[in-house]
């Protein structure tokens, strides 16, 4: 059936900017045509989210030249003639998104369990309570009553593990009677993915005050998760309940040719799908106005993170406050005032469109957004753990390393590829801007290959890979992934200046051997569609990826920025100075020509 | 020609504006459709649920949860009084028996043979709803509230504080871009809702706190103060809770930035009439902006661009972002092509002819509508 779709248009509502793209079936397959966007209005005088919608495929069709919208103001399917398109998707973050509750018994166990089920379907989790929380009963009610979240996901147990633990958290819920964020007149969509001989307590403590929906446990045996019903459950809820509520939602669903997915849903749809395919561990993160998402694929598991408070825009004094001064302004090659920078900042959080026409502006933006960045990654780290309760058997030296389960699985030697997505990461003016804020925050070690998506289009794909999964490959691989090259950063120190590593890359013109040194930030171009052989030989003590030592090698593909061979150390370090940190940057930026160079 | 879609704060002396007073549960509504409300009179009214305590009875007895039904004093459903025995277990031949005391006062609403969690619910908590602005009645929502419908002199501010207030309006400062100093609130501006100038600084705010004013509405205020004043750094714009003893609505945003010339006339014009203020801001999908509503005799409601949201050439705008922050002008071309700005994002635009003359290029986001011609 699929060569049978023409076309296909799809839109992604964000809490700021609704996007549109339109992709068409041409001689080389699936391409993306054009895009358009629009300010999402979701909000009075509109309180509609068509009307957004509306407007952004507006732009598409005016700068596609044919009509998709037809005068009845619907997008018109399927295509006829040169008019409408044969499939409409989307995707939709606004209205705040999945806001949801998750509640199990032991923290670190089934409560974390659900806390991943529910991200992973792309929500947002106000709080998980969890019988060992530390909290009295009488404080997680209040909270639960308190939070009004749009779902509540209820685990516990292993399968003929403890009921009683279960019923008195299903008891509380119950109690707290919550009623849903969206609407007051239906009923507020709790999944239980529990012991499933909680069950009966569970319908009898929720079944006449909920909207109780019952799927497999999601932790069916100590070491084993099983996420997929959970989440496909509250995908489903989502839509039904959810959706439903916010202004405009039941208008969209009736337009669509598929269910609308949560925008991060099918982010990470997408990334898992690169990760499958490539064979490669995978980090992407989305840096949006008022939440920055971080999907890992890494050992085959898929793991998702939501720092709910860190974003460009809406969020973006928070970023600041979570931050502090310091941290921001050590990104900054210039002086500014303390008073003036907040001053700045508050006036983005209360208009949260705008954009930098300056350049000062501009890097004052990139420094916040490699702070968000920087943040949501060490909140990634703590979360994506291996399995926590899980009895390993160990050999001697494990015994003596004391690790035990729960580590983070987040390994940056072993990470093969940063996506970066988000309006401040894809609209960067220069792509290299956006390999350094990736570089600069996460830190990636050894040889990383580096990536943006090039017009934030990754979340309608997401939802596109669901419906036609071969059109969604062509188009991410031809028009969506932009390859930005790789970063070359070796782990570890020297004495006496001597230099970290000997990089030889075999490039398209010929071998080159750079001497890498501490503190050194140096840019060799490997333009897109080339690839290169690196070798690095470390020196005594300083690893790239072998070991210690050890040489390494690794094939790296081009890209518009080239290889970034990175001597600032990791943890990164910076001068501590003003003056040599200033110094120190605008060399940087020199060396990169990062930014436009000021007349 | 073109047109694009910019958000705007509305700032009008003949609005229509139907403020939805509703509770957060079902209730009863006190008022009825056509009756005259003012600001203070409570429309309805609920009773919340009680807070709930919790008990574990079977480990407080140490028995099993299933075997409680047996040792229950109390049944579900009724009365208990704090530290009243509910259930005793059997003991060991009719000794060493273990009591369970009621943890609060209020209804034991159920015991779990399963968990063995026994639930308490306090007395109810009554919740009522103010009409808030003076009107009219339009409309009840059986059991949840009203709608109330008023007209007037309405002013939207870009970022607020505080809980709604009502006072009388008193205008401290003539001069909209000078800055408010502490001396210019008196104490015969308690009870009021003070109308400054360009900043009010945290001594400003303070004093406005001391001398008991309502609320404060400002041209700026300083992110600094802003911490110092709440005890804490803002890091979301979602306020309407705070309880710093005033309401405050910022009207040009971060800074000294003068108050808008028509924002300050409308105002001075009401001084001394009674106006509704709402610091609550809430910068998320479904915006809310603070107010200041002066319900007034107006028979025509004046339809403006920010209604629309639809910029024109001519439209009047305020610049929102640096360069030329806080600045009014007027549209004076929305070319349809990207322009590439100093910092090489390629963006579409406008172009503003402002006040002194000058033209200035900038991103169309960076613009918003103002009600006011130039």
């Amino acid at each position: 059936m699929t060569d049978k779709i023409r076309s296909i248009l799809a839109t992604d509502c964000g809490s700021t900017t609704t996007k549109a793209i339109l992709i068409e079936l041409t001689d080389e397959g699936y391409r993306l045509k054009v895009r358009g966007e629009a300010p999402t209005t979701v909000e009075k005088p509109f309180d509609d989210v068509t009307v957004g919608v509306v407007n952004a495929v507006t732009e598409v069709q005016e700068l596609a030249g044919r009509p998709l919208v037809g005068e009845d103001g619907l997008i018109m399917t399927p295509q006829q003639g040169d008019a409408g398109v044969d499939l409409y998707l989307s995707t939709s973050s606004a209205g705040g998104g999945l806001q949801m509750l998750v509640a199990g018994v032991v923290r670190t166990m089934t409560a974390e369990s659900a806390e991943r089920a529910a991200l992973g379907a792309g929500a947002i989790v106000m709080d998980t309570i969890s019988s060992n929380d530390k909290r009295q009963p009488h404080e997680q009610i209040a909270r639960i009553r308190h939070l009004r979240p749009d779902m509540i996901l209820l685990s516990g147990g292993v399968d003929g593990g403890t009921t009683s633990h279960v019923a008195e958290l299903a008891e509380l819920i119950g109690a707290a009677d919550p009623k849903p964020r969206l609407g007051s007149g239906y009923e507020l969509p709790v999944v239980y993915a529990g012991n499933v001989q909680a069950r009966d307590a569970v319908k009898e403590a929720l079944e006449a005050k909920t909207a109780l929906s019952i799927v497999d446990n999601l932790r069916p045996t100590l070491d084993e998760e099983n996420l997929d019903p959970a989440r496909d459950q509250i995908h489903d809820l989502f839509m039904e309940h959810v959706m439903a509520q916010a202004p405009g939602y039941d208008k969209l669903k009736s337009w669509t040719s598929a269910p609308v997915m949560p925008t991060p849903g099918a982010v990470g749809q997408i990334i898992q799908t690169i990760a499958k395919q490539r064979g490669i561990s995978v980090i992407g993160v989305d840096i949006g106005g008022a939440t920055t998402d971080v999907f890992s694929v890494f050992k085959d598991t898929f793991n998702r993170t939501v720092s709910a408070n860190l974003g460009m825009s809406y969020s973006i004094s928070n970023v600041m406050a979570s931050a502090g001064l310091e941290n921001v302004l050590r990104w900054v090659p210039f002086d500014i005032d303390e008073s003036e920078l907040r001053n700045r900042i508050k006036n983005k959080m209360v208009r949260p469109t705008t954009i930098p026409s300056l350049i000062r502006d501009l890097q004052v933006e990139q420094a916040l957004a490699r702070e968000a960045l920087r943040l949501s990654l060490i909140q990634h780290k703590e979360f994506a753990t291996e399995l926590k309760g899980v009895r390993k058997s160990r050999d001697i030296s494990e015994a003596f390393d004391q690790s035990g389960s729960g580590n983070t699985i987040v390994d940056m030697m072993a990470l093969d590829l940063v996506v970066g997505s988000g309006g401040v990461l894809s609209h960067a003016p220069r792509r290299v801007q956006a390999a350094l804020m990736l570089v600069d925050s996460f830190e990636p070690m050894g040889i990383t290959a580096l990536a943006v998506d090039s017009i934030f289009m990754m979340p309608q794909l997401g939802v596109l890979a669901s419906e036609q999964p071969e059109a969604a490959t062509e188009v991410f691989e031809r028009d969506c992934l932009v390859m930005l090259g790789a970063c070359v950063a070796p782990v570890g120190t020297t004495k006496g200046g001597k230099p970290l590593a000997e990089v030889t890359m075999d490039l398209p013109d010929g071998a080159k051997t750079v001497g890498l040194s501490r503190g050194d930030l140096l840019r060799v171009p490997l333009g897109q569609g080339e690839t290169a052989r690196v070798r690095v030989v470390p020196a005594k003590g300083v690893d790239v990826g072998a070991g210690p030592g050890q040489p390494f090698e690794k094939t790296v593909d081009g890209g518009e920025v080239g290889i970034l061979l990175d001597g600032r150390g990791r943890p990164l370090q910076l001068p501590t100075t003003a003056n040599e940190r200033v110094a120190a940057i605008e060399q940087w930026i020199e060396n990169l020509d990062l930014y436009p160079r000021r007349s | 020609m073109g047109h694009a879609y910019t958000p705007g704060l509305k700032v009008s002396d003949a609005a229509e504006f139907v403020r939805h007073r509703i509770l957060p549960i079902p209730g009863e509504v006190l008022v009825k459709q056509g009756d005259t409300v003012e600001p203070e009179t409570v429309v309805a009214r609920a009773l919340l649920p009680g807070n709930v305590v919790t008990a574990n009875l079977a480990r407080l007895l140490g028995v099993a949860a299933a075997d409680l039904d047996d040792l229950m004093l109390v049944q579900e459903g009724a009365a208990v009084e704090k530290d009243q025995p509910i259930a005793q277990s059997k003991g060991i031949f009719g000794f060493m028996k273990q009591t369970a005391k009621a943890p609060t006062t209020g209804e034991l609403e159920s015991v779990s043979k399963v968990s063995g969690q026994a639930i308490f619910r306090e007395a109810p908590i009554p919740v009522e709803v103010k009409a808030y602005v003076g009107g009219i009645v339009s409309e009840v929502e059986e059991g949840f509230g009203v709608h109330v419908d008023s007209r007037g002199t309405m002013v939207q501010g870009i970022f607020g504080i505080g809980p709604e207030v009502s006072g009388p309006i008193a205008v401290a400062s003539d001069d909209p871009a000078r800055p408010l100093m502490p001396q210019d609130v008196k104490p015969e501006h308690a009870g009021t809702v003070l109308v400054g100038g360009s900043m009010a600084r945290l001594d400003t705010l303070k004093a406005c706190v001391d001398k008991g004013v309502k609320a404060l509405v400002v041209g700026g205020i300083d992110a600094a103060d802003l911490k110092q004043l709440l005890g804490y750094d803002l890091g979301v714009a979602i306020t309407g809770n705070e309880t710093v003893g005033l309401t405050l609505v910022v009207t040009e945003g971060f800074g000294q930035l003068a108050m808008s010339g028509k924002t300050h006339r409308l105002l001075s014009e009401r001084a001394g009439q009674t106006a509704s203020v709402s610091g609550a801001t809430q910068i998320r999908a479904g915006v809310m902006r603070p107010e200041v509503l002066v319900p007034s005799e107006i028979h025509q409601i004046e339809e403006t661009e920010v209604d629309t949201g639809l910029m024109h050439v001519n439209s009047t705008v305020r610049i929102i972002r640096d360069p030329h922050f806080g600045e009014l002008g007027r549209v004076t071309d929305l070319p349809a092509e990207p322009h590439v700005l100093d910092t090489e994002a390629a963006v579409r635009i406008l172009t503003v002819a402002l006040k002194d003359g000058e033209h200035v290029t900038l991103p169309r986001a960076n613009v918003e509508l103002v009600d006011e011609r130039l």
